[in-house]
């Protein structure tokens, strides 16, 4: 039953895919970085001594906010796609530029400024927060470049 | 020397009791099951194979050597807790006990424990706040008080502290869920769902302090001990809490499909 020439999203739609998808994007980056930083290479440290109170309740909560965002957006995308509401370009846009919103979060704000963890631990830090923040904003353009056209896939 | 035989009979007795225990609750489950099937009111295969898994969990949880090893790594206790207190009672609440009780019971006793359900200190216990209370307080109490330690020594101690994990987490698992038996609170889900996200955070932070600040103290575990054992609650939690999140989404979705079905939208 599926038209070869979708009709054009409402825009109520079109909003909600790019917002799911961008929470299902910063989740599923947080996860990643749990996975590859905390697991596989061991470089950032589960604790560092220097983490202040608040920055321990602060990453708890981040983490928490993670965790949900990764099984929600996931819920609630899988629900529209099964109600032919999801717009594949939105949702696109919205996943980049939750990935490299979390990135740029976490490079920012739990690195540096509540000083949660260090990416790395005996080096040089700043090739590696530059790396961190760059590849944080070359999502962000990605992300951006992909709203940008689905705004004028949109109009036109 | 006699006296100390029979001592080791008894406590070896005593270390299998909860398995004879389990083993009698679920065969009640699936006897009750069974009965509904035969008469014709049908009753879930998933329910009974939920209620199994719960079952099975808690057995390994409880069995000899777990509780041997629990006794002297706290890993080892860690896993206990995961089992007992987060992983066995979400299976269990998902295979809606109370609901078969209650279905099974003759009129008057289901009369009799409506009443148990709906009266004050139950409903005060199972709202999802107080049960995230019970949860993180007795966690807390637990690990960064001389308890901990107090409950190695005692084994009525030790034993309440498991059933406090498994009542505790029951109830944390049915608050949230909400279903599939009927919960006495009608609470939304961005409620039920702001609760599990502060349930998730406290984890997480219980787990970091225990991680840096080396708690428990006092009961001769040494650092490295310690950190693996708050590393196995930080992302054991994180599995476990990330389960009861899918269930309850998967819940809310199948009782919205089933309304759309009931009702069909008026456009």
């Amino acid at each position: 039953m599926t038209s070869p020439r979708p009709a054009p999203a409402a825009a109520k739609d079109s909003r909600r895919s790019l917002w799911l998808a961008a929470m299902a994007g910063a989740g599923v980056m947080a996860a990643v970085d749990e996975i590859v930083f905390h697991q596989l290479l061991q470089w950032h440290h589960f604790f560092d001594r220097a983490t202040p109170t608040v920055g321990i309740l602060s990453d708890g909560l981040l983490h928490a906010a993670e965790l949900l965002a990764i099984a929600l957006g996931a819920f609630l995308l899988i629900e529209q796609a099964q109600r032919r509401r999801l717009v594949a370009r939105w949702a696109w846009a919205g996943a980049f530029l939750g990935m490299g919103g979390f990135q740029l979060f976490d490079g920012i704000v739990s690195h540096k400024l509540l000083g949660i963890h260090q990416i790395r631990y005996g080096v040089d830090l700043l090739a590696y927060d530059l790396s961190w923040n760059l590849s944080a904003l070359a999502l962000l353009l990605v992300g951006l470049a992909l709203y940008r056209r689905a705004r004028r896939l949109e109009r036109g | 020397m006699l006296g100390s035989v029979a001592a080791g009979g008894a406590s070896a007795l005593l270390a299998w009791l909860p398995l004879g225990l389990l083993c009698l609750v679920t065969l009640g489950y699936l006897g009750a099951a069974g009965r509904q099937q035969r008469h014709g009111n049908g009753w879930s295969g998933w329910r009974c194979a939920l209620f199994v898994l719960g079952s099975l969990l808690l057995a390994v949880a409880v069995a000899p050597p777990v509780m041997a090893w629990a006794h002297h790594d706290l890993s080892g206790h860690m896993a206990q807790h995961l089992l007992i207190g987060m992983l066995a009672p979400l299976a269990w609440a998902l295979a809606a006990p109370v609901t078969l009780t209650l279905r099974s019971l003759p009129t008057a006793a289901a009369r009799r424990l409506v009443g148990v359900l709906r009266s004050l200190p139950l409903r005060i216990v199972s709202h999802p706040i107080a049960a995230l209370l019970l949860n993180v307080g007795g966690m807390a109490l637990l690990y960064f008080t001389p308890l901990y330690a107090a409950s190695r020594h005692s084994g009525l101690l030790h034993g309440w502290v498991h059933l406090h994990f498994l009542a505790a987490g029951y109830l944390f698992c049915w608050s949230i869920l909400a279903g599939p038996d009927a919960s006495p609170h009608r609470l939304g889900l961005r409620f039920r769902l702001g609760v599990l996200f502060v349930s998730m955070a406290a984890h997480a932070l219980l787990g970091k302090l225990m991680y840096g600040y080396l708690w428990p103290r006092g009961a001769g575990h040494s650092a490295a001990e310690i950190q693996a054992a708050a590393q196995l609650m930080y992302y054991g939690g994180d599995l476990a809490e990330l389960l009861l999140a899918v269930a309850l989404m998967a819940l809310t979705s199948a009782a919205r499909r089933e309304s759309l079905l009931t009702f069909p939208p008026l456009r």
